[in-house]
């Protein structure tokens, strides 16, 4: 065990971890940041993206300690500071962008990290940036909705069917 | 327009700001002051018999508190079948026992054979590497027909093979079945497969187990569909438990898809583990693990025979099946091939003769059950497959040779020659919808454009019935089910005016939480955030069948909706009261009781209060108070149905198949909130697809799991769809439930793999592959590819 | 897991002296060891994390060449290496998804040498060189096989040196579940000659396909492999695809990188 520090969430923070902690499990379990999920255990579904210094990484495939020092962002401080949902997690309110919640705290990380650094992504970019987010849930297609949406463009014709 | 948070109206899901926040309470999020950790120790073996376990050694590891084996289960009882199908000799089903832990033999990889508990899980895991484990391995019997032959391994010795029950249906229709086909003018015959596949719900299953001894109590919080029948499966087959003594929560649910209804050993572990340790006991399935113990789904293999006449009607319908059981009977793992799969096989025909017989098998893999459609699907695939190969056959258009033999709208209600009685539909209007929505017009140019690029185009449809809103209890207890399947709800209106509602459904995506609220808040004319949906716990929550099988609204909104009645009911007497007027006279509109006629009224708050300060109030002839219960037996299963179309292009030198457009037009009668059926459509599609083109779980020869991971098991990725285009004007109400609701969860998941093995059959055919008349699921590249070079 | 000491040092120096010790195995972006080490199929004592080692990281362009730090992950391999090494970046581009990319090396993918992965192809296609703490190693000489290099144990590879050809590209179809390759073929035009290197496909890992070099080194067309074709024999057979499958992509694969490199 030794005593590992981080900043999460504008807040620093410590705990006891062993060598073999993810940073998942230290987020989850040592901070209770429960908001990061673990999906899978190599490496493929994306629940547990979280921020390290600005970049997504998935957590349940990183050792705490690598994180030690480092600045992380989950999903508990994607908000407004005000507690108001981001333009991004209004967004995925506004057209259905998730259903039973499972995947949606990494989605929210990555879409996060593709408008960062992409602010007016294609249809098929994002499709393409979430391909390391697994969603059994919607199909995708009101995730998608909800990216495209939060970067400002025009969605009210996607998908529609002829009325 | 419906007002926001009526019924009708888009209204935005109110949980989804705790989800979208990671303020979401999932199991796994749950810790108990000293809990535990249990890690189960797993067969790596498909067959093999357990000659000796030695635990002493992993007992002596750093921070273990016990460790259990099938010994210390003696006591208890086996996990219960929760439906016993009757053979075509009129004999019971063959059901093997079903131990919590693996007991003398262990059946498939991953059956469990010991469980470690101890102070954390790295420990619980560390131990179990040093139970020492003597297994004799024994040949395994892992393919379904191979597994019938007289001289195949028996998975259960007690048994005297390894079907488990031989099914047919109608029997009675058995002979004229097999007449009309003697006198068709033609005979379209496909054999195929149902690939078995893995739900897959992204939040793995947790337990944990809570017990307090000064009360005799015990708690389960578990990932499930439906807690309540958790805790009669639990309480009353396994650990003896009653149900006053046992409290079942199962808080916000990270995606179900029927693998999370069942009732799994690792429940009953913790329940039990907590009670021998005096601490809370967790188990967190990994993903890994999840693959060889969650209940897969699907896996059958058919043939099915269409007869038609010289003018192409269809006459009769004969189907063999070999349904995969893997080692033991999960919950409802006999009732998916035969009652929720035979009883679908008109599909949307007239076809007025129907045989279907089914061969249920153990094998040496985990358990099958319900996957979402759960029987359906496999109806509709060999359905609109053999169709769509009757049509090629015939050379017609398959669109108009399913037109030809819909059932036609006059004649609704429509009896089917398997039993159900569809009550509403209108076949016609929505594959009419579904070639609009298409632009089947534009396809030719589409198809050239695709051609200059080198690539195939295709087009295909499906069309689907399915049977949902499981079901009337009386009928279900004649075919096998030893449950209920009503549902129910308490409506508690508060002094103030404020609702709680309490109901036996439960949600794990479904968004519950905003559309029932949406069905009281439009009954009384109140605002929906005055009105709170409350599920997930036996404690608080009256007995209840919970959330499978397209019935939440279906069943568990119609008790809702009758107990918002009672409520409404109580309510006018009180306003009637108040107003010094008569009953009969009293009217509700817009949450305010008038007197019919005149300006005198009294507003929902000054009912509720009146309800709880009963100062002014017919004490004599009302109780105080405004709570009511009620239960909701179905008088029949609810019908949705559909038109699907597919769009692909094929790679013709890689076999990859790309879905280019899907379109979907069903009908589910009234709706509540259209957002979030078309979501419930949009996941299920995806769901299909990924079984027509991505997913499957396969074994090899031994029993090993060759597809044990993500990174085998292909999931449908976003980049792997489409945007999809749902339309679901074409409504035909239900008629005999009241809020004329039909059910949407698995509709895009039942209709859309024969849609897409179609348009890859098309585009094949339109290249000049006439050779390909089938290929099986998934439509792998290499699979598409060798079809295409003629292996 | 199993438990482990973690050591994170600052210098190379310090890395491989950390590494010297039995039971040592060093930790690059671990992409794949941390999912090895869950399954418990890996066992150190003591995990050496090579990604706080500033000397490891970057990309830098000189000699006709681009030189990669070993621990440099694909996410920046992508985004430095385009100015220089247009191919290769976009490779690194398409490894795993964004969240794998920030974290996955070039040197530790190349030491784990799955016989699915991107970078070997360019690696073996390129000629690179890969330099470590006490050599350097030509690309022909690394890849030994699936999951087997010429590194000894503690051996540590610090860099990877690029020439950059005149013509290159990567096609890559992928494994549908995994998205690793299911065959991927990396096609690098030199002055003297055309290098084509094939993953994903073979039992016996990354390998050149010298007749399609040959070909293409005549004649720097699609075309010019349509009278070829491999053989089947020792191409991996699995759930995704036949040896026969494989074989035909290679094919496939290398026309469209022909293509591709223009």
């Amino acid at each position: 065990m030794a005593k590992l520090t981080m900043t999460v969430n504008g807040r620093t923070l410590s705990a006891d971890a062993e060598g073999r902690t993810l940073l998942s499990d230290f987020l989850r379990g040592g901070l209770g940041l429960t908001g990061t999920h673990v999906g899978c255990d190599t490496s493929q579904c994306g629940a547990c993206v979280v921020h390290v210094d600005g970049q997504a990484v998935k957590s349940c495939s990183m050792l705490a300690h690598e994180a030690a020092g480092s600045t992380i962002t989950t999903i508990e401080g994607m908000a407004n500071a005000d507690g108001s949902l981001s333009t991004l997690q209004q967004a995925f309110q506004d057209h259905h962008g998730l259903q039973c919640g499972f995947c949606t705290p990494g989605m929210v990380m990555s879409a996060a990290a593709l408008l960062a650094e992409n602010p007016k992504p294609t249809e098929a970019e994002v499709r393409h940036h979430l391909e390391g987010n697994i969603c059994r849930c919607t199909g995708y297609h009101n995730i998608v909705k909800a990216v495209l949406a939060a970067s400002g463009q025009d969605v009210s014709g996607v998908g529609i069917a002829a009325e | 327009m419906p007002k926001d948070g009526g019924i009708g109206a888009s209204t935005k899901r109110r949980e989804d700001l705790r989800f979208l926040t990671g303020n979401g309470r999932y199991t796994d999020d749950i810790n108990l002051r000293g809990q535990a950790f249990a890690h189960f120790l797993r067969s790596d073996v498909a067959h093999g018999r357990i000659n000796r376990i030695d635990t002493a050694a992993a007992a002596a590891m750093p921070g273990v508190l016990r460790v259990f084996t099938a010994a210390d289960f003696a006591a208890v009882g086996g996990l219960p079948c929760g439906w016993c199908v009757t053979d075509k000799h009129g004999q019971p089903m063959r059901e093997p026992k079903h131990p919590v832990l693996a007991d003398g033999k262990v059946r498939h990889v991953g059956d469990p054979i010991a469980v470690v508990v101890a102070e954390t899980y790295a420990q619980a895991r560390d131990a179990a590497e040093a139970i020492v484990v003597d297994i004799t391995e024994l040949p395994a019997a892992i393919n379904m027909k191979a597994a019938l032959a007289p001289d195949a391994p028996l998975v259960h010795d007690d048994l005297p093979s390894n079907l488990c029950y031989d099914w047919g249906f109608v029997e009675d229709n058995k002979a004229a079945v097999d007449e009309a086909f003697r006198t068709a003018a033609h005979v379209t015959t496909l054999e195929l497969v149902n690939n078995r596949l893995v739900a897959n719900p992204m939040e793995p299953r947790v337990a944990v187990g809570d017990y307090d001894p000064w009360n005799d109590q015990h708690t389960l919080y578990t990932t499930s569909q439906n807690p309540h029948v958790i805790r009669l499966l639990m309480g009353a087959f396994v650990l003896g438990i009653p149900e006053h003594k046992l409290r079942v929560v199962a808080p916000d649910v990270g995606g179900g898809f029927g693998t999370k209804i069942f009732h799994y050993a690792e429940e009953a572990f913790c329940t039990f583990a907590a009670k021998q340790l005096k601490r809370p006991v967790k188990w967190t399935c990994s993903r890994s693990e999840a693959f060889m113990t969650d209940a897969h789904g699907r896996d059958h293999v058919t043939k099915i025979e269409l007869a038609l006449d010289k003018d192409n009607n269809f006459t009769a319908i004969r189907t063999e099946t070999y349904a995969n059981m893997g080692a033991y009977l999960s919950t409802f793992a006999p009732s998916v091939p035969t009652w929720l799969h035979g009883t679908l096989m008109a599909g949307n025909y007239r076809t007025p003769l129907i045989y279907v017989n089914v061969k249920a098998v153990f094998t040496n893999t985990v358990p099958v059950d319900a996957y979402r459609g759960a029987g359906r699907p496999e109806a509709t695939f060999q359905l609109e497959r053999v169709v769509d190969k009757a049509a090629r056959e015939l050379g017609v258009d398959p669109i108009e040779l399913r037109r030809q033999n819909f059932i036609k709208p006059d004649q609704f209600p429509y009896q089917t020659p398997v039993a159900v009685v569809y009550d509403t539909g209108n076949y016609h209007a929505t594959l009419d919808k579904l070639l609009e929505i298409s632009d089947i017009a534009g396809f030719e140019a589409r198809r050239a454009d695709s051609a200059r690029r080198g690539k195939l185009r295709g087009f295909g449809v499906a069309h689907y019935i399915e049977a949902c809103g499981i079901a009337p209890s009386n009928l279900v207890g004649q075919l096998g089910a030893r449950a209920g399947l009503y549902e129910s709800a308490t409506v508690r209106v508060n002094a103030t005016g404020s609702i709680s509602v309490y109901t036996g459904s439960h949600a794990h995506g479904q968004g519950h939480e905003t559309s029932f609220a949406q069905v009281v808040a439009e009954m009384i004319g109140i605002d929906a955030k005055q009105i709170d949906i409350v599920h997930g716990d036996t404690a608080n929550t009256p007995m209840g069948m919970g959330t499978y099988g397209s019935r939440s609204l279906a069943v568990g909104g119609s008790a809702i909706v009758k107990a918002t009645n009672k409520i409404i009911n109580k309510a006018k007497k009180i306003a009637a009261h108040l107003l010094e007027a008569s009953e009969d006279d009293i009217e509700l509109k817009d949450g305010k009781f008038s007197v019919a006629g005149t300006d005198k009224s009294v507003d929902w708050a000054g009912v509720t209060l009146a309800a709880y300060v009963p100062h002014n109030y017919p004490l004599e002839n009302l109780e105080p108070g405004l709570e009511e219960t009620a239960f909701y037996d179905p008088s029949n299963f609810t019908y949705p149905s559909g038109g699907y179309g597919c769009e692909v292009e094929v790679d013709p030198e890689t076999g990859k198949v790309e879905i280019v457009a899907f379109s979907a037009a069903d009908d589910f009668g009234n709706i509540v909130n259209p957002m979030i059926v078309e979501g419930q459509v949009q996941g299920g599609l995806a769901q299909g697809i990924g079984q027509a083109l991505l997913e499957s779980c396969v074994y090899d020869d031994n029993g090993q799991l060759l597809s044990g991971s993500y990174m085998d098991y292909a999931m449908p990725r976003a980049d792997d769809l489409p945007m999809f285009k749902v339309d679901h004007s074409c409504n035909t109400p239900c008629t005999h439930n009241p809020l004329g609701v039909k059910g949407c969860g698995e509709a895009g998941a039942i209709g859309s793999p024969p849609a897409v093995v179609n348009a890859v059959i098309d585009a094949l055919h339109r290249a000049g592959h006439t050779h390909v008349t089938h290929i099986d699921m998934p439509l792998t590249p290499a699979r598409v590819w060798a079809a295409i070079n003629g292996n | 897991m199993y438990a482990f000491d973690f050591v994170k040092p600052g210098t190379l120096a310090e890395a491989s002296e950390a590494l010297s010790h039995d039971g040592a195995l060093p930790l690059a972006g671990g992409q794949t060891l941390i999912a090895a080490m869950k399954q418990r199929l890996n066992a150190p004592e003591k995990l050496v994390s090579l990604t706080g080692i500033p000397e490891l990281k970057g990309v830098c362009a000189g000699d006709g060449g681009v030189t990669i730090g070993a621990a440099t992950t694909h996410a920046a391999v992508a985004a430095q290496a385009a100015a220089y090494y247009p191919a290769l970046a976009a490779l690194a581009g398409q490894i795993g998804d964004p969240a794998v990319r920030n974290r996955g090396t070039i040197g530790g993918s190349l030491a784990n040498n799955d016989p699915a992965a991107c970078y070997p192809s360019a690696v073996l296609a390129s000629g690179a060189t890969i330099v470590t703490n006490t050599r350097e190693i030509a690309a022909d000489d690394f890849f030994q096989g699936m999951f087997t290099t010429a590194l000894h144990d503690g051996e540590i590879i610090t860099s990877v040196k690029f020439p950059v050809p005149q013509k290159a590209a990567y096609a890559k179809f992928q494994q549908p579940a995994s998205r690793f390759a299911l065959t991927g073929v990396f096609v690098a035009k030199f002055a003297d000659g055309v290098r084509v290197a094939v993953t994903g496909a073979s039992e016996s890992g990354v390998f050149r396909w010298t007749e399609a070099e040959a070909a293409l080194t005549a004649n720097f067309s699609a075309a010019a492999l349509d009278g070829l074709s491999v053989p089947a024999d020792g191409m991996i057979g699995d759930l995704h695809g036949t040896p026969e499958y494989r074989a035909h992509l290679v094919k496939v694969m290398t026309k469209r990188a022909v293509v591709a490199a223009g």
